[in-house]
């Protein structure tokens, strides 16, 4: 018999069920798949931009509020100026049209590599109970620009913002279908508590969350 | 495994009672802070309890479902039933693919295995990634938390490692210790040619893992090399996305105090076409080595653990001995029981009773695991199966004989609280005991007044 015969028969045993699965026991799953009820959610307020932005503030996330797509080029220079950092980024292809010559960003529509230091991406959609990015990946949405450099901007939709995660879920269902390969939720910048429980920002990923709200 | 034995050792360790301070502060009182941002958090605690039972009630179902799901996607799915099996899976994918080096993200399912050594003795690298387990790895110690790892080792500890093993200056500030682990771990991240991760559910209805990080180790084990395998119990199987949903409002609570944690990842399957990044082969190994033991019965309860160890932060003997008092890789109330039912009862004598059964863990427990309840059965079992010392039985004989004589019963505790009586000292305190060293050895013994409870009750009715 093979391990995976010898495992799914023993749990059978120990539960007193018969060896072969009963039609019944299937269809309580497939119904179950079939409306995938939500648990209880809690309360959150009214406003969803308002309890993201407190929530993503409290993340160590960092949030610049723009009027419209095309402020986007001067709102990452002036943020990159702002700490002192070099003007050279990735991004997503979504953004390798707009203007950033004449902010005097150089910009590279690729995936990041190992020493780039910062990313720019757009976001699937954003949860206002916890202050969380979701990323889908995909050939025009690598997950590695939000992961690799040591600042990741993300560019963000007001409209994209949901209540809570069973939102988003239903949100990628509508529009997707299936999963991507990868489906990564953000919440502020990497960091570790390891050493002597001391909360420490910059583990692996970015050290800064820096999101340009449109 | 001698709990007792190692316990008092750790009682007696200045440093390791400095470092265990810390969890307290930012774990214990973290979690009550999160907890009160959720105004219906006994509802969700139900609910994330049911979603367990429901999963552990039909798991052979479920699992089928999150093969089938999975294998739609591309991924391979293996099962194992022993930690044996799981060593040599890994090592078989590992020489398929021709890899030398291999990246992890913390997992304890494979510290229960030694994959570590197994990989290391079949001649590849293999590269912690997470902060707290690469230094474990470096100073070669276990880990004493399963969210925590290095929770027993202090700041000064760190320093002289780093320094040491990276023959480097000695720095001493912790955001800089990060920046030299970071600088140190990234070409690995990037040579690597395998990922291992653990992961803390599966979901039976799309065939995807997740995994919960804070560091980003986590995505980067399931993101850049050419080979991922997650691996992880049979236990952690749950039916749907809004399941999960529920389960991740407690898991960051209760593991870290925190609302949400950095990093949710869930990963389906490898790269799909067009894809810049991500692995092009993706292997998951279902775990049994033990767990079906506990199936189907009083101790099934027992497997809703989502691992995130608010047992132990809350457990009051934990937090004076740490986790290494505990002998294996599960320490705290729920190592207690894992331990003795994984490993064998005989093998982890003194775990059942390494606990106050004051009932902390179970008020702290996410899905209310009945955690005092089921060591109370492990008890049971010691007895019935003979693994009692002999002198305890043989008291508790003596005591059971007499209880059942009152008007023996009642000399003999008269003549005792006597005796006791006089042997006190003019303060009241008896400084040792015969045959009770165990309470007189480390602090005094108050004397009885000279009376016995019944004889006291009997002349206040009279």
């Amino acid at each position: 018999m093979s391990a995976r015969a010898n495992i799914l028969s023993r749990i059978r045993t120990r539960q007193g069920k018969a060896v072969t699965v009963r039609a019944a026991e299937r269809e309580g799953v497939a119904q179950y798949l079939a409306e995938h009820p939500q648990g209880p959610r809690p309360q959150t307020g009214d406003d969803a931009l308002a309890r993201f932005r407190e929530r993503a503030l409290g993340l160590a996330t960092t949030i610049d509020e723009l009027r419209s797509p095309e402020e986007l080029p001067a709102a990452v220079a002036r943020y990159l100026r702002g700490l002192g950092l070099a003007p050279v980024a990735v991004c997503w292809p979504e953004f390798a049209a707009l203007d950033w010559q004449g902010q005097g960003v150089s910009m590279d529509s690729r995936a990041a590599r190992g020493d780039d230091l910062i990313g720019i991406t757009g976001a699937f959609c954003a949860i206002a109970e916890t202050g969380t990015l979701m990323m889908c990946s995909g050939p025009d949405t690598p997950p590695a620009a939000s992961l690799l450099p040591e600042t990741h901007i993300a560019v963000l939709r007001r409209e994209r913002i949901v209540v809570g995660m069973e939102d988003a879920w239903a949100l990628l269902r509508g529009e997707h279908g299936v999963l991507p390969r990868a489906v990564n939720f953000i919440s502020g910048p990497s960091r570790t508590a390891d050493i002597e429980q001391t909360v420490t920002l910059g583990a692996h990923g970015p050290y800064r969350v820096h999101i340009l709200l449109v | 495994m001698h709990f007792k034995a190692r316990a008092g050792a750790k009682l007696a360790d200045v440093r390791l009672q400095t470092a265990l301070k810390k969890l307290q502060g930012n774990f214990v009182k973290g979690r009550a802070d999160r907890i009160a941002e959720l105004d219906n958090f006994p509802d969700i605690r139900d609910a994330a309890a049911a979603i367990r039972d429901r999963a552990l009630e039909n798991l052979d179902v479920w699992l089928d479902t999150f093969e089938r799901n999975a294998t739609a996607r591309g991924t391979v799915v293996h099962w194992a039933e022993t930690h044996e099996d799981v060593n040599r899976i890994v090592r078989e994918i590992a020489a398929r693919h021709g890899v030398r080096k291999v990246i992890k993200s913390k997992s304890m399912v494979t510290e229960e295995c030694g994959l570590n050594d197994a990989l290391e003795s079949a001649g590849l690298e293999v590269v912690e990634t997470d902060l707290g387990e690469y230094i474990l790895q470096l100073a070669k110690e276990p880990p004493s938390h399963i969210v925590a790892p290095v929770v027993h080792k202090t700041r000064d500890e760190v320093s002289d490692l780093f320094a040491e093993k990276h023959n480097a200056p000695r720095l001493t500030d912790i955001p800089a210790l990060c920046r030299e682990a970071r600088e140190k771990l990234r070409p690995h991240f990037l040579t690597a040619e395998m990922g291992v991760s653990g992961a803390n559910f599966l979901i039976a209805e799309t065939g995807s893992t997740l995994i919960v990080t804070n560091e980003g180790n986590g995505r980067m084990v399931t993101t850049l090399p050419k080979v991922h395998v997650a691996i992880t119990g049979i236990e952690k199987v749950v039916p749907t996305l809004e399941d999960v949903s529920t389960l991740l409002r407690l898991l960051p609570r209760h593991g870290t105090g925190q609302s949400i944690t950095n990093y949710i990842s869930v990963t389906t399957g490898p790269k799909r076409e067009g894809d810049s990044d991500g692995p092009e082969h993706f292997h998951v190994i279902l775990v049994d080595a033990g767990r079906t033991q506990l199936i189907g019965g009083e101790m099934q309860q027992m497997l809703r653990c989502i691992r995130c160890g608010a047992c132990m932060n809350h457990c009051p003997v934990y937090q004076s001995v740490g986790g290494h008092a505990y002998g294996w890789v599960y320490p705290g109330p729920m190592g207690s029981i894992l331990t003795p039912t994984y490993i064998g009862l005989e093998n982890a004598r003194d775990l059942p009773n390494a606990a106050t059964l004051c009932g902390q863990c179970e008020v702290a427990c996410p899905v209310k695991i009945p955690l005092p309840e089921l060591l109370r059965k492990l008890r049971e079992r010691q007895f019935e199966q003979g693994l009692k010392p002999w002198h305890e039985v043989a008291a508790l004989r003596l005591w059971g004989w007499l209880a059942q004589r009152p008007a023996l019963y009642g000399l003999a505790t008269r003549i005792k609280v006597r005796a006791l009586k006089a042997m006190a000292n003019p303060q009241g305190m008896i400084r040792s005991l015969p045959f009770g060293g165990g309470w007189t050895d480390r602090r005094d013994f108050p004397a009885p007044e000279g009376k016995t409870f019944r004889e006291l009750y009997g002349k206040s009715k009279a």
